[in-house]
């Protein structure tokens, strides 16, 4: 239609061409290279944002808030380990590498982690000693690169997790591209400087379920059977994943859903590869319980948790703890507001900023720029991680003495409804205001 | 003479006595007899004693070994010294696959052929193959270095970084990123020592470099071809 028609309608933009789509393909016709970009999953899914609590009733009768207690503690590690992880909240801090971030970053997630009393984890490259020295809870990873592998460092460490994959990329591998491969980062991952780091996505000696328990048997020979061994999966396929580990041996199974964070991945494999968490913790949960190990073996659930609610469904839906990444990078200084002004000069905007295989964050974490790296105070950041740590643990109490629970993991399915008929057939709750769990009674 | 009957000893016991000697134990000399294939024995050693694994032996034999001596009189099964850091290993049999993986020092022999795999990731441990390798092995190789008498199965090194490999017989192919270097005299008194430090005798001269190209460092889309 001419713009002198009478009829002029306004430009109409597509639903399946969209905004981001266009840019995508602009974006490989000018480069030829995919985009690779950190972080998990950013398209709108099923979340727990689809379910609610139904608070206590005539049926059921509240806690006081302020007078009645509600216990956070968790024990991890109480099938094999001689000396299970004891943490005093169900919130864990997620596997980053040093490497991906920054040491002060590192510093500061041991800090917070300790001030509240829970664990860090370490990840591809080792263990540093700040690391180790910040964390009075330090879960070792044992990754298919083996980076900085070192039976020194996995007999100092508290718990080992073996990772297989993780939630923004499960079958792929790593990737720390060569900007960010200091002196420091190169002779902890016995590489030359400046180089491109690709993390093999198998390990290299084992394959398989069946030799995954002598693997994990070696790790308990050598560490007297005295560490906590967990097992981490992306999610895909969590019932059979989860009933694999625990046949294979492991104390702990880490679920990662899509939503989970990754340092560097193409932007194609984060957004289609995996399934949300919501989507895989009732599997999990499931294979524990079809093989009478709920809670025998414990269940670490992760991937876009952001608030105490979200950490109450997921023990609400069988979870005996949660693990966070990204929101402790949020809670460090990652794309603070107060950066908008040096998130524009690259080309991003706060609240969006991803290019974190770059090395060029303004707040000093995704980076080993030392003038970047020294912007992040590792006790103030370490503080806000501790505060935000607080306030995750309070709000899941909150919710749970409002549904009558004296501990967190009293919290049950039967505390749920659903919003919409995906989130219900997926966290197997009724839709709110209905008896109707989708996919079950036949229907 | 210190020696552990498995038949009669859980390996849990004996791994626990061969970790916690201390330094300057006078028990520098044990011996594990009546194997039956066990998995992670001899693992996580640290004092510089001499470990004698007199039979067959499963997966991951002497792993993550530091400072001792371990060696093996029979077969042994997948990944055997990985992760290794210091010390010798030395296998009178034939490996598995993935022998030495990821080792970040000392010396692994192995007297027989080993299986796909040998030195995959290899971070600084030397290997010294009296036999043939098979395939992929030295595979995203980083430092070290692979010496095999006889040959080399497909795709030698692919992905390699830089860990030297030495190949006396024939290299069915090379991996991605793997060429073969012009052997400097320097190379060849590397290779030399390696040998003699190893107890096998043969020419280094008679010996082919290969080590990495560079192209695949950092990704480059020309190169995808490659991947």
């Amino acid at each position: 239609m001419s713009d002198h028609s009478p009829f002029h309608t306004p430009p109409r933009f597509s639903a399946t061409f969209d905004e981001h789509s266009i840019a995508q393909i602009q974006r490989a016709a000018a480069t030829g290279i995919y985009d690779i970009r950190g972080g998990g999953a950013k398209r709108r899914m099923p979340h727990f944002d689809d379910l609610l609590f139904l608070g206590a009733s005539i049926s059921r009768y509240p806690l006081e808030g302020y007078r009645e207690k509600c216990g956070t503690d968790v024990v991890l590690g109480t099938r094999f380990a001689k000396k299970p992880i004891e943490l005093k909240i169900p919130v864990t801090i997620a596997g980053m590498s040093f490497g991906a971030l920054s040491g002060q970053a590192k510093e500061a997630l041991g800090r917070g982690a300790t001030a509240m009393g829970t664990s860090t984890t370490t990840g591809d490259g080792g263990m540093t000693p700040e690391e180790r020295g910040h964390s009075t809870k330090l879960v070792y990873q044992l990754l298919p690169s083996r980076y900085g592998m070192n039976p020194d460092d996995l007999r100092k460490a508290d718990a080992i997790e073996v990772v297989v994959g993780q939630g923004a990329k499960p079958g792929g591998g790593g990737m720390l591209l060569g900007q960010k491969i200091t002196e420091r980062v190169a002779k902890m991952r016995n590489l030359p400087v400046g180089i491109d780091q690709r993390s093999a996505c198998r390990h290299p000696d084992w394959t398989g379920p069946d030799d995954l328990a002598i693997k994990i048997t070696e790790l308990r020979e050598i560490t007297n059977w005295e560490k906590p061994i967990y097992v981490k999966v992306g999610a895909t396929r969590p019932y059979y994943d989860t009933a694999l580990a625990v046949k294979s041996g492991a104390d702990v199974v880490v679920l990662d859903g899509m939503q989970g964070g990754t340092a560097a991945t193409q932007e194609v494999f984060i957004e289609h590869v995996g399934i949300p968490i919501l989507a895989a913790l009732r599997p999990a949960v499931q294979a524990l319980q079809d093989l009478d190990m709920h809670r025998k073996v414990q269940l670490v659930v992760s991937g876009g948790i952001r608030n105490g609610a979200d950490v109450a469904k997921c023990l609400a839906l069988g979870a005996d703890a949660v693990a966070i990444g990204t929101a402790a990078l949020i809670a460090l200084g990652d794309n603070a507001p107060a950066l908008e002004e040096e998130y524009r000069k690259i080309g991003s905007t706060a609240g969006a900023y991803d290019d974190w295989h770059e090395g060029r964050d303004p707040a000093g974490i995704t980076t080993q720029d030392p003038a970047l790296a020294a912007r992040l105070d590792p006790v103030k950041a370490g503080k806000r991680l501790a505060n935000y740590l607080a306030v995750l643990t309070m709000e899941t109490q909150i919710i749970a003495r409002a549904c009558g629970k004296s501990h967190v993991h009293n919290l049950e399915p039967d505390d749920l409804v659903a919003l919409t008929v995906e989130a219900a057939a997926m966290a197997r709750v009724p839709l709110a205001g209905t008896s109707w769990i989708p996919g079950q009674g036949g229907y | 003479m210190n020696a552990f009957d498995l038949t009669k000893t859980p390996l849990r016991e004996a791994n626990a006595k061969l970790q916690s000697l201390p330094a300057d134990t006078n028990e520098k000399v044990w011996h594990l007899n009546n194997l039956h294939g066990e998995h992670a024995c001899a693992v996580g050693l640290t004092q510089p004693i001499e470990v004698h694994v007199n039979g067959h032996i499963g997966y991951y034999c002497a792993g993550m070994n530091q400072n001792a001596t371990v060696i093996i009189h029979g077969q042994c099964g997948v990944g055997v010294a990985e992760n290794m850091m210091s010390g010798e290993v030395r296998v009178k049999g034939t490996a598995s696959s993935a022998a030495g993986a990821t080792g970040q020092g000392g010396l692994l022999v192995i007297e027989g052929d080993a299986g796909t795999r040998c030195g995959i990731s290899m971070k600084g441990i030397d290997i010294v193959v009296k036999g043939s390798v098979g395939a992929m092995s030295a595979f995203m190789a980083q430092s070290g270095s692979l010496v095999v008498c006889g040959d080399a199965g497909a795709s030698l090194g692919d992905s390699i970084y830089e860990a030297r490999l030495y190949v006396q017989g024939k290299v069915e192919s090379l991996g991605s990123d793997c060429v073969e270097k012009k052997m400097t005299p320097h190379h060849l008194a590397k290779l030399e020592r390696l040998l003699k430090k190893a107890g096998i005798e043969a020419d280094p001269k008679k010996f082919r470099r290969f080590g990495s190209k560079r192209n695949l460092y950092n990704f480059h889309v020309d190169n995808v071809d490659a991947y």
